[in-house]
């Protein structure tokens, strides 16, 4: 989230697009509500069901899954033909005024450059003058982003609009009218999304297209508004920090690649950018490899670049993953805290590819289907030869350590009680398997040095956990010669001077000069501005900045937009701060004040132009812009042209290429899945709490009473929901909560399934993604779960 | 003068009021509350308070990313109560049913109203051997031992210590990653610098979902 929870009482109009905070961010109703009850906020809702938090919105829109991009595109088209943008700051925080290459075209679906399946970006850059990017301040030039982003969305009137979505056009042109009232200085647009806008095969571009209308009405950058992708677990935002992903090292680093990056310099040449933030990337990646490899690691052998794995630019994500395990590639797998069997796409494939392992290490609280996958129902464990060690784990109480809300805000847990029975914390159980591995290399084997030159010696004498203070300290970084620990990564070198295991973590452990403690251990309520920031509370990364882009709060010559929600203020001779400022306002050497003219055509520090891209000329794999497709399962065909699908989703082989076709006759209605406020994630820990086993007992698919009558299901049924994929069987909740959308004069229905259930635990039930496709976005390569084709009969 | 309290004691209180048979050990309660018969409202004496030896822990939610802060009283190694930290500016007290019912991970109460652990969680370290129909209880130093092996052999028979080009890449394909979003930061900083040593590349968790 660029802003966090505390200040979304901030907020004028909240636009919740496919989120259900009432359910799976529950506190954030508390949050909007604050804002609605003391500023008389106002709260949209588009979501295909009729959730509980439609049930408190100010008005509730319709939408079919998987049409986001119509329906923002829509309100952004609104925004420009009846001038409600933010024009100052469009003009000024955009590239709205960079030209682009005269070569850059779309044309029926298609943006230039599309040969072989695949897109050569090369048109979508701007045009230089020598070293600089062309620009035209007037923004009339046809070449500018915004007349092309203008033209693009023309095509998106509210009528072509609502023929998509199945939004009635009265209902779209309120959202159009309210949803427009922020861009106005003085007002914050606050859009809030999760994995409604991310789980499509379309999902970047959905992310796109929210980030562009915050950028259209000024909204990010502000207290109040902000782009706030409200995050499902608990530290999901901490481990994707941490680089638990197959393309990013930690701290958002790129991974490496054997191609690309055959050495260090390579890697440094390439990947880092001369303006942006980023241009410190050596400075963040050798304190990495410095915290790694530690005395290993010197100048000499390029800091030990050479034991980093180098990936061979190939998809290693999930579904991948699973692929290369179904073809039988894969023979090892630790399964730690993640319960695929029931969490993942496909999931009756993905349980199957299980079977072709040697061994599966599984740390966990509670048997998962995962773990247990030899003993599924129908699954004869005498024909699966895969070893299973289940490890028990410690629940979050009863272990110290931090994690970060999506708020960035990395609190500290202590430690309540002990873990049950012979359980461990995760941090012994890596500590000690890894302590056994690098035995195992101590006797020899292959390329050994990279095992055993790892540091990993976090022994507490007296104590049988491993010392969490030294591994915290190392993802913060300190100076080598002193082991002193840093306050910031503004202090980090490239020379091998300083060691930092995640850069953007640099400064969560310092310890604060008044209370003591460090950083992430912070609870002082204190909030001198009033506005939510609570900067002494834990830390929040990077460099305790509360809400990021804050540059953008004030205009060019410093001043505040809205003076009642000042975080950065130039006065004519010394910025006065609420926040952290996200800009070049001190000289380091100096200590001199940097005038605001500086930052202010460098505001968005971590884009090489230093703006918002309305227009992204790198960074997506399918278009410089977003463009309505239609899911890779869908009842209808595209309206907006003759390319169905994104034209570079990636698709997956074998058992997992099941997908059916456009307007399939046996599959006439969309499935979307979505949780319920009772249960988290796969389940795996709450299907194993008494009180949340009895509070949501079992499986049930949600459906219209127009099509239960159809059907002649009543409610309490049981029913049998059906993809290309396979067929679950669970009970029907009949409610007005869904109703069939008209799309283009034609009636679809929609089939609501809590993904939660599986085979173990207390409450149990069929796996909705048993049924779910295996798509994935071309950027990210998350599965397409929200809209898919399915049949419902009664069973 | 009057006794100031303070919020964190009048939560207390209010927690005593409104939750009370989840805290109330004795028997005394059950009786009171089985007889609301007859729109009468029971009466009992609550007896002294329950929690008073409790430990109070600072934590912070498992679930999902809104993070709030909760207190965790405890007595020996059995959750008593969960309720939401009235200090942390995410909740300020206030927690989903999710959140209040954390406790049950680790304690519930059983068929005799005493607090026991959860039996469902793993206790013992689990193995299956190949083509078995159930788990076997084994010892933490067996299973590292024999895990090291199994990664030992898979990542030698697999290893890849340079490409065709010759470029040296460090890897094993035939080694996955999946996890986790729910463990800790420290936690996963681990898991990724030991995945990293052996070479792993195939890599990924929640985040992908
Ligand atoms: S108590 Fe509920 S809202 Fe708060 S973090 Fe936990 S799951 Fe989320």
């Amino acid at each position: 989230m660029t802003n966090s929870f505390t200040d979304y009482k901030n907020g004028d109009v909240f636009l919740v697009i496919g989120a259900n905070p009432a359910e799976n961010h529950p506190q954030v109703m508390r949050h909007m509500g604050i804002a609605m009850a003391t500023r008389g906020a106002k709260l949209i809702v588009a979501d295909p069901r009729f959730t509980k938090t439609a049930a408190k919105a100010d008005i509730y829109a319709t939408l079919r899954p998987g049409t986001d991009i119509a329906f923002l595109y829509g309100i952004m088209n609104y925004a420009i033909q009846n001038g409600l943008y933010f024009y100052d700051y469009v003009l000024n925080y955009t590239n709205a005024s960079f030209l682009v290459n005269p070569e850059y075209g779309f044309s029926d679906g298609l943006f230039t450059g599309f040969a072989d399946g695949k897109y050569d970006t090369k048109t979508w850059a701007y045009q230089m003058n020598g070293d600089a990017i062309a620009k035209d301040p007037t923004l009339q030039d046809p070449r500018c982003v915004f007349q092309i982003l203008k033209k693009h969305v023309s095509r998106y009137d509210i009528k072509t609009v609502c023929k998509i979505t199945g939004t009635p056009e009265d209902v779209f042109k309120k959202v159009c009218d309210l949803y427009c009232s922020t861009g106005k200085p003085d007002k914050a647009g606050n859009l809030i999304y999760a994995m409604g806008i991310t789980q499509s095969s379309h999902g970047s571009q959905n992310v796109r297209a929210t980030a562009m209308l915050q950028l259209l009405l000024g909204n990010i950058g502000i207290a109040g508004g902000g782009v706030n992708a409200q995050r499902g677990e608990s530290n999901v935002q901490g481990s994707t920090d941490q680089g638990i992903l197959y393309h990013y090292l930690t701290g958002y680093l790129g991974s490496v690649n054997a191609t690309l990056h055959p050495t260090l310099k390579d890697y440094l040449d390439k990947e880092t950018p001369k303006t942006s933030f980023w241009s410190n990337k050596p400075k963040f990646l050798i304190s990495m490899l410095k915290a790694w490899y530690g005395a290993k690691a010197t100048k000499e052998n390029d800091f030990c670049f050479d034991y980093v794995p180098k990936h061979d630019g190939k998809d290693h994500s999930h579904q991948a993953i699973f692929q290369q395990m179904s073809e039988g590639k894969i023979k090892g797998y630790f399964a730690w805290g993640q319960n695929p069997a029931v969490g993942g796409p496909n999931s009756t494939v993905a349980r199957k590819a299980l079977e072709n392992l040697d061994w599966m290490v599984a740390v966990d609280l509670f048997e998962t289907e995962t773990a247990s996958f030899w003993k599924a129902p129908g699954v004869n464990p005498a024909n699966i030869k895969t070893e299973v060690f289940l490890l028990p784990t410690a629940f979050s109480y009863e272990k110290e350590g931090t994690v970060a809300n999506s708020s960035r805000w990395i609190q500290w847990r202590w430690k309540a009680v002990e873990p049950p029975g012979k359980a461990k914390s995760d941090l012994w159980i890596a500590y000690e398997i890894f302590k056994a591995v690098r035995k195992e290399y101590q006797a020899g084997g292959k390329f050994p040095a990279p095992i055993l030159d790892m540091v990993w010696d976090y022994d507490l004498p007296g104590h049988d956990e491993p010392d969490i203070m030294k591994i915290a300290k190392e993802m913060n970084g300190y100076t080598v010669a002193d082991g002193a620990t840093l306050d910031a990564f503004s202090k980090l070198k490239d020379d091998g001077s300083t060691a930092c295991g995640v850069w953007i973590y640099a400064g969560y452990m310092f310890e604060d000069p008044v209370l003591k403690v460090p950083a992430s251990q912070r609870r002082s309520r204190e909030d001198k501005s009033g506005l939510g920031l609570f900067p002494k509370w834990s830390f929040a990364w990077p460099a305790n900045r509360r809400i990021v882009y804050n540059r953008c709060s004030a205009d060019p010559s410093g001043k505040p937009w809205d003076p009642k929600r000042m975080l950065v203020s130039w006065d004519g001779a010394q910025w006065v701060n609420n926040d952290v400022p996200d800009f070049g306002f001190k000289d380091a050497t100096t200590g001199a004040f940097i005038t605001p003219d500086k930052s202010a055509v460098n505001c968005y520090i971590m884009t090489t132009e230093g703006v918002g891209r309305l227009f992204a000329p790198t960074g997506c794999k399918d278009g410089p812009l977003p463009e309505h497709y239609e899911p890779v399962e869908s009842p209808v065909n595209n309206l907006m042209s003759k390319q169905q699908n994104n034209p570079v989703a990636v698709k997956y082989k074998g058992d997992f290429a099941k997908l059916a076709p456009t307007a399939s006759p046996d599959f006439p209605y969309i499935g979307t899945t979505h949780r319920l406020v009772e249960h988290y994630q796969s389940g795996a820990v709450t299907r194993s709490c008494p009180n949340l086993a009895e509070l949501q007992p079992e499986m049930f698919a949600s459906i219209s009473p127009g099509l239960a009558k159809k059907l002649g299901v009543k409610p309490g049924d049981m029913v049998a929901v059906s993809s290309i994929r396979g067929e679950i069987k669970c009970r029907a909740n009949v409610l007005p909560i869904i109703k069939p959308f008209k799309i283009d004069g034609k009636e679809i229905e929609l089939i609501g399934l809590p993904w939660h259930y599986g085979f173990s635990g207390i409450a149990t039930g069929a796996t909705a993604n048993d049924i779910t496709p295996s798509v994935g976005d071309p950027n990210v390569m998350i599965p397409e779960s929200k809209a898919f084709l399915c049949n419902v009969k009664k069973a | 003068m009057k006794q100031k309290i303070s919020r964190r004691d009048f939560l207390k209180f209010l927690g005593l009021g409104t939750a009370g048979t989840a805290l109330l050990e004795g028997a005394t309660a059950i009786p009171a509350f089985a007889s609301t018969a007859e729109d009468k409202l029971p009466t009992f004496d609550l007896g002294p308070l329950k929690i008073k030896k409790a430990k109070e822990t600072a934590s912070v939610c498992a679930f999902c990313g809104c993070g709030c802060g909760l207190i965790v009283y405890s007595e020996g190694d059995r959750v008593i109560h969960i309720e939401g930290d009235p200090d942390n500016p995410n909740n300020e007290g206030s927690m989903c049913s999710k959140g209040i019912a954390l406790g049950d991970a680790n304690t519930i109460v059983d068929k005799n109203r005493k607090r026991v652990v959860n039996n469902r969680r793993i206790m013992d370290v689990l193995y299956r051997a190949p083509g078995s129909n159930k788990w076997e209880k084994k010892d933490w130093d067996w299973a590292l031992a024999e895990i090291a092996k199994r990664v030992k052999k898979t990542r030698d028979e697999t290893f890849e210590e340079k490409d065709e080009k010759g470029v040296t890449v460090n890897r094993t394909q035939a080694i996955c990653h999946i996890g986790s979003a729910s463990c800790d930061n420290e936690e996963n900083y681990l898991f990724q610098k030991m995945q990293r040593a052996m070479g792993v590349i195939n890599i990924d968790h929640h985040a992908r979902l």
